[in-house]
Order: C-alpha cells, then structure tokens, then sequence
C-alpha cells in the first residue's frame, strides 16, 4: 500500500480534505471560466488612471454620505449587540436558536431590499438591515463566550444568588472583555456592510461607489475607496468606549427620520405581494404547482447549482491562497519591510467589498465565474491569511530551525494548519452568503434570480429565492460545524 | 485628555452635519419626484434639484427630488407613495401605473414618441448595419441594459423573441445585464460582450462625447420606434394638493424650455402624453412575461 493511500485510510482529515477538493475540482470542470473580453486593456488603462489619480470633489453630498455610513454602521451594529445579547441569554431555548439561524442565514443585501418594501428610504430600512442578521451571529457567538466561559465563579457564588445577580456580577465580568472585542470587531464588518447597502439605494458611501464604478468615473471611485479604508484602518483611533454614546446619538441625529413610513404598505407587502401569484389570482392549486415548476426549473435549480459551485471551488482557493498569504506578514519568515507592505496588501484586499474586487475581474476577463471566484477567495483569503499570519506571532520555533520554504512547509504550516482548516469551515457559510451580492453583478447564483426578482417587481418570487438561500446557507452551517465537530477544529474569537 | 478633544470634534461635526440632512429629507408634505436612474449620473443630484426649485416656484409648494438607485426603486417608491411625481420609461411607467390606481402619464419628451433602441457590436464579429434584423447574432454573447429597462431590455428581448422564437437564453451563448447605457456601451467597447442594446438618445451623447470609439463599436440594426419616457403622477395628489393640481403639473412640465432644466433628462422639450400612448409596452411586457 503507498503512503497517500495509508494516510487517506487513517486520516479523517486527509479523507475530508480530499473529498472537498474532488467536489471542488468536478465542479471547476463544469465551470464556465472562459475568458472573453477583447479588448480590455483601453478600461483598464482608464481604470489603472483613476487609481493614481483620486478626485475628492467629484461626488456630490460625499460629507452626507460619510457621515451616513457612520450612523447606519453604528446604529445597525448597536442595535445588533443589544439583542444578539438578549437572544444569547435565551441560548438554551430551540426556538431562539431557530430565529438566530433563519436571521443570519440571509444576507443584509436581501434584508435591505425586503425593507426597502416595508419602510421605503427610511433610516429604519438601514438599521434594520445591518441589525437583524447581526443579532443572529451576535447571540451564537456570545452565547458560545459564555459556554466557554469558566465555571469555577459561578460554583463559588452564594447559593441564594438570583439569576440575574449571577448574570451581573459573577458571569458578566468574567466575559466582558470578549464581549467588547467581539463587537468591536462587528463594527468594522458593520461599515462594510453600511457601505454596501449604497448599492442597493441607501444613502451611504455605496450609493456613490456603485455608481461612479457603473459609470466609469475611476478618479471618484478611487477617492471613495481611499476614504473608507481611511475610516477602517483609523477605527483603533476613534472607537472608544468614551465616545460610544456621543456616536449613537449623533447617529439618530444625523439620520433622516422624516421619511414617511405607512401601515398600509407593510400590511399590502406582508399580505398581498409575496402571495404567490396564482393564488392572488383565483388560479388556485394547479396554478400555484405551475408557478412553482417554472420557477424552480428554471430559476431556482440553476441558480443554487451555480450557487453551490461557485462556494465550492471559491472555499478551496480560498484555503490555497491563505496558506500562500499568511507567511508574508509572519516574523517568523520575513523581516519587517516585508511585512509591513504585505500587512498594507491585505488590509486593502480583505477591506475592499467582494463587489468591486469582482467588478475589476470582469472588467479584465469578462463575464464568467472567474471573476466571482477570484473575487471571493482573494477578499476570503486575505482575511484568513491576516488570522494566521497574526498567530505565528506567538509562536516559538527551535533556534536551529529551518529556514526559507523548509521552515514554511516543515515548522510554520503544519503548526497553524488546523487553526487555519477550522477558520476556513468557518468561513464556508459566509462565502457562500457572499455569492449573493455577486449574482447582482450578473453571475447567475441565486442572488441573480433574487435581484431579477425583484427589478421586476415580482415579490412573491423574491421571497421563495430569498427563503431558498436561507436553507442552503443552513445546510452549508450544519455541515460545517458537523466537520469541524468531526475533525475537532477550533477557532479563535476573532475567526468569527 | 486628547479622547476628550476628538469626541468634542466629533459631536461638533455630527450637530453641524444634522441640519444638512433634515433639509434633505422629504419632509411629510411636501412634493416628491424621482427619476430613474439610467444614464450619466454625474451631478445627478445638482441637475435634479434645479427641476426641484422650477417646479417649487410654479406650482407654489415646496418639492423635493430624491434620488433612487434602480428602476424598480423608483416605480416602489411611487407605489407606496414617498414620491408621488416620477419621470419614468415606458416600461416603469406602466409598471408603476398599474400598481396605483387613478396615475396618469402626464407629459412625455418630444423625443419619445419615436424611440428606437441600437444593436451594436464589437468590430470583432465582422458584422455591419443592415436595415434588416441582423440574424447572425445567434450564438455570440449579448448584453442587455438594466433589468427593467424599457430600450435596454423589454424592446431588444421582445425582437430577439420575435425574430429568433426563442428566450434570449437560447438563442446566444451568453446574456448579460450591464445596469445601464453607459456601461452596454463600455463592454461591448471592450469585447466583455459581442453584442449589446442601447438606448439610442444615450448612443449618440456618448459618440457627440468622444466616449465611443468607432473603430471598435459600431450600430449593426436599429429597431422600429416605440413610446418610451414620461412623467408619471400618482391619482391622489388633487386630494392632498388641491383640486386641478394634476392639471397645474402638467402645465408646469410643458413650460419647461430653459435649456439648464431639459439637460437634466435629456430632452429637446415636453408634450403631452397619456396612459393610452403606453398600451403597446404594456402588450409587449406582457407578450414576454415580463409583467404578470
């Protein structure tokens, strides 16, 4: 028997890995990848000027726009906090648990857009969006802080303790720091998010962003970009607990409440628009089994075909590229010039939203997979890479270890492989949550069938393709966490 | 010490800031319009609130523009009443109508009456103008415009299905949808797509530009005309604006002619339209399922 075979026989690791990368690779045959464009170079060059060249006079209401990217961020994510922290109280229950699943399970693109139905252009419509998902992903990880959390405190607490006292003075303290790093974190996924739900028509950095790339005003893109990585990179700067009521408030000021919002909408949309067609239509059983047939023949099945494939293959070169990422801004492989430049590459990489990295891809290569693919696992790999990179920090190699590719490939990688597998499971549901975003860019995932829906005004279509995304996206967590279960992988609070 | 000096910064900044915004939002009576967004939107803001000022003036009342990012954005708007005024396509028009009762297509550009809508095509596939419908796009890859659009989307598909009696699915190796003119025009430029649909008032802007380089892109057939753009005004507005106030609207577009107002869409002036003048894009969305 030879060595592969013997390895693949007694690893469970070797035999997972494996039937990952044949899945991924069956589907990379069937991919459509071809290349099309002829002549790229003439919007590239444009596109290449504008980099260099940033213009931060050419959007019109920019301060407005800043300033409302701000407060959705900051709304959105407190309002996140607050009840993913009351939902993880009430962990234990199924029930909570099911609504923080059903919640996270949709991307905030989808919410805003169901919202955008509900509330109009209300701020409401923002905060929401950003929130809801948030509280789902908020309460399971705080609700798993507290699980991990030490026991010996609660065992030496007095017996007559009540629940809440426990949960104040004995739990809480314990968790705090966690809780604040974790939300911290929300807060820069939150600006993300903020910025993007501009391409979807609230009034914030995206709005503009989308357009002027839409456009091809590249000097105005290029300014847009460089000030939100300005506001993500100074976040150390400006995120104090001090401030943190001064910002909330400022956000409910800035905003603008005045928006009508009607009862009567929300009760047409709830009640009326996402009814199937037919059964709105007195068309009864058999028109509602021919609705459903056309629409999943020819919507739903291809679009979670392509769904599925593009997160395969995305999730396996994601893990190549974060392995090929990570020893660039590891002190244990180069010396700080190094680094330093590589630190700035990923910063930029894993901040600049998957839409635009795709963007620039199908520009160059034209409209295929490819530039999904690509899109997705440099943003992905790129996150992943800064987490490893960041964890060979703290460790100790012999002072005769290898050096060069020995010491990458004998000492470096097999040390962080598994903390690298397990954030790269994490980060599976996610990628796929993302192909969402991508489909409106035209890459026929479910997010293609979802925006169709929608642009035709066809509700009740859009809430099937919606729903549909939200069972995939909990098949993919379950499968997930049974492989992480499985190969018992951990990850670190900031993988999350 | 110096967290103390930024937070003050900050809440100067957020207090100076709010003003700007309460202005900017709709305030709940004033008069709101929209327009869908579906080509140069360079200024769109600055050119739209001049319409805003124009109309204020006239009809005497305070309006207010707010701008939306897609077609279907601006005919849910109207829908649910945050505008109540929209300059909208044929196909958003029609869309937005039949979902509030008693709206009426107010005024159109004069330009509109005859729309066309050019196939264009990267030098490339060898392929050059003729008067009849260029068959031998089958099997290249296409682009239409935005989903929802009237020139870029409903009138192109309605003749590859006419011509083909096929879904543009079947007919080319790939369907794109760029999101806009501008951008159609870009692609097809650079090879992204062999063939593309575009909104010929948009083709030539660009070309009088110098954005189109004819080397590379060239219009390969031109469509029979069709009804596009118009104003669009929801039924109950004479009740919450007084009586005749639909009329006064009306008015107020057709006395547009300052050449600063009319660039904003962009349009030589307004006539008169009505719902009537639409019934054929209502029949072709139909005929393609497009609307229900």
């Amino acid at each position: 028997m030879s060595a592969a075979a013997r390895l693949y026989r007694r690893s469970p690791l070797a035999r997972t890995l494996f039937s990952f990368f044949t899945v991924a690779l069956v589907f990379l045959i069937f991919a459509d990848l071809e290349i099309a464009t002829v002549d790229p170079w003439d919007e590239f060059g444009r596109l290449l000027t504008g980099i260099v060249t940033p213009d931060f006079f050419a959007t019109e209401n920019l301060i407005s726009a800043l300033v409302n990217t701000l407060a959705f961020a900051f709304l959105g994510v407190a309002f996140g906090v607050g009840f993913g922290f009351l939902l993880a109280l009430g962990f234990h229950s199924r029930a909570v648990r099911t609504f923080c699943v059903v919640v996270r399970a949709v991307h905030e693109l989808f919410w805003a857009l169901i919202f955008l139905q509900l509330f109009g252009l209300s701020p409401l419509t923002g905060i929401l969006a950003i929130g809801i998902p948030y509280a789902g992903i908020v309460a399971k990880v705080f609700a798993e802080i507290l699980e991990e959390a030490d026991g010996r405190a609660v065992d030496a607490a007095p017996s007559g303790a009540s629940r809440l006292s426990t949960l104040l003075f004995v739990r809480l303290p314990d968790v705090w720091s966690h809780f604040r790093t974790y939300a911290l974190y929300r807060l820069e996924c939150g600006l993300r998010s903020s910025a993007v739900l501009g391409f979807v028509g609230l009034p914030t950095l995206g709005f503009h962003l989308e357009t002027a790339f839409r456009q091809g005003r590249y000097s105005e893109v290029s300014a847009l970009l460089i000030l939100f990585y300005v506001i993500i990179a100074s976040q150390r700067l400006w995120a104090r607990r001090q401030l943190v009521p001064v910002y909330l408030i400022g956000a409910a000021l800035v905003l603008p409440w005045a928006t009508h919002i009607s009862g009567a909408n929300i009760t047409r949309f709830l009640t009326i628009d996402i009814v199937p067609f037919p059964l709105r239509n007195g068309d009864g059983i058999s028109g509602l089994i021919d609705w459903l047939w056309l629409l999943i023949s020819t919507q739903a099945l291809p679009g979670s075909i392509a769904t599925i494939q593009l997160t395969m293959i995305a999730l396996v070169a994601t893990g190549f590229l974060s392995a090929l990422m990570f020893p660039f801004i590891s002190p244990q492989m180069f010396g700080r010039p190094v680094r330093g430049i590589s630190h700035f590459a990923l910063v930029v990489i894993r901040s600049t939203p998957e839409y635009i990295l795709a963007f620039v891809f199908l520009q160059l290569w034209g409209p295929s997979m490819l530039p999904a693919i690509v899109a997705l696992a440099l943003h992905n790999g790129a996150i992943i890479g800064h987490l490893i990179g960041r964890h060979t920090e703290t460790l100790a190699l012999r002072a005769d270890a290898p050096t060069g590719l020995n010491r990458y490939a004998y000492e470096l990688l097999p040390r962080v492989y598994r903390n690298l597998l397990a954030l790269l499971f994490y980060r599976w549901e996610v990628i796929m949550r993302e192909t969402a975003i991508l489909g409106i860019l035209g890459i026929a995932t479910l997010g293609f069938y979802v925006d169709s829906a929608f642009a035709e005004l066809r509700f009740d279509r859009a809430i099937f393709l919606i729903a549909l995304t939200a069972v995939l996206n909990i098949a993919i967590d379950v499968t997930s966490r049974r492989v992480r279960a499985y190969l018992r992988l951990r990850t670190t609070l900031e993988g999350r | 010490m110096h967290i103390r000096v930024i937070g003050i910064v900050l809440a100067a900044f957020v207090f100076f800031a709010a003003p700007f915004n309460a202005i900017s939002a709709n305030a709940q009576d004033s008069f709101v319009f929209t327009a869908i967004p579906d080509q140069d939107e360079t200024r769109l803001r600055t050119r739209f609130e001049k319409v805003a000022r124009y109309l204020s003036e006239t009809l005497e009342i305070d309006v207010q523009y707010v701008p939306v990012k897609s077609y279907a954005a601006a005919v849910t708007a109207f829908r649910n009443d945050q505008v109540q005024l929209a300059w909208f396509g044929g196909l958003s028009g029609v869309q937005a109508r039949r979902a509030v009762e008693g709206s009426e297509a107010l005024a159109q550009g004069a330009e509109d009456q005859e729309f066309v809508t050019y196939f264009i095509a990267h030098a490339s596939t060898g392929l050059t103008e003729s008067p009849d419908f260029p068959k031998s796009i089958a099997g290249k890859t296409f682009t239409f415009g935005s989903k929802g659009s009237t020139s870029g989307r409903l009138m192109p598909e309605f003749h590859v299905r006419n011509h083909f009696g096929k879904s543009p699915d079947d007919v080319f190796s790939r369907v794109g949808f760029s999101g806009d003119h501008s951008r159609t025009i870009a692609l097809v430029q650079s090879g992204a797509f062999e063939v593309g649909a575009v909104n010929f008032a948009v083709w030539e802007n660009e070309l009088r530009d110098g954005r189109i380089d004819p080397e590379k892109v060239r219009i390969i057939w031109r469509t029979p005309t069709y009804p596009d753009y118009q104003w669009s005004i929801r039924g109950d507005v004479n009740r919450k604006f007084g009586p005749e106030f639909v009329e006064r609207v009306r008015t107020a577009l057709l006395a547009i002619d300052d050449p600063e107002l009319l660039k904003a869409f962009p349009r030589s002036r307004f006539i008169p339209a009505t719902n009537e003048d639409y019934t054929p894009i209502l029949r072709v969305g139909k005929d393609i399922g497009l609307i229900d």
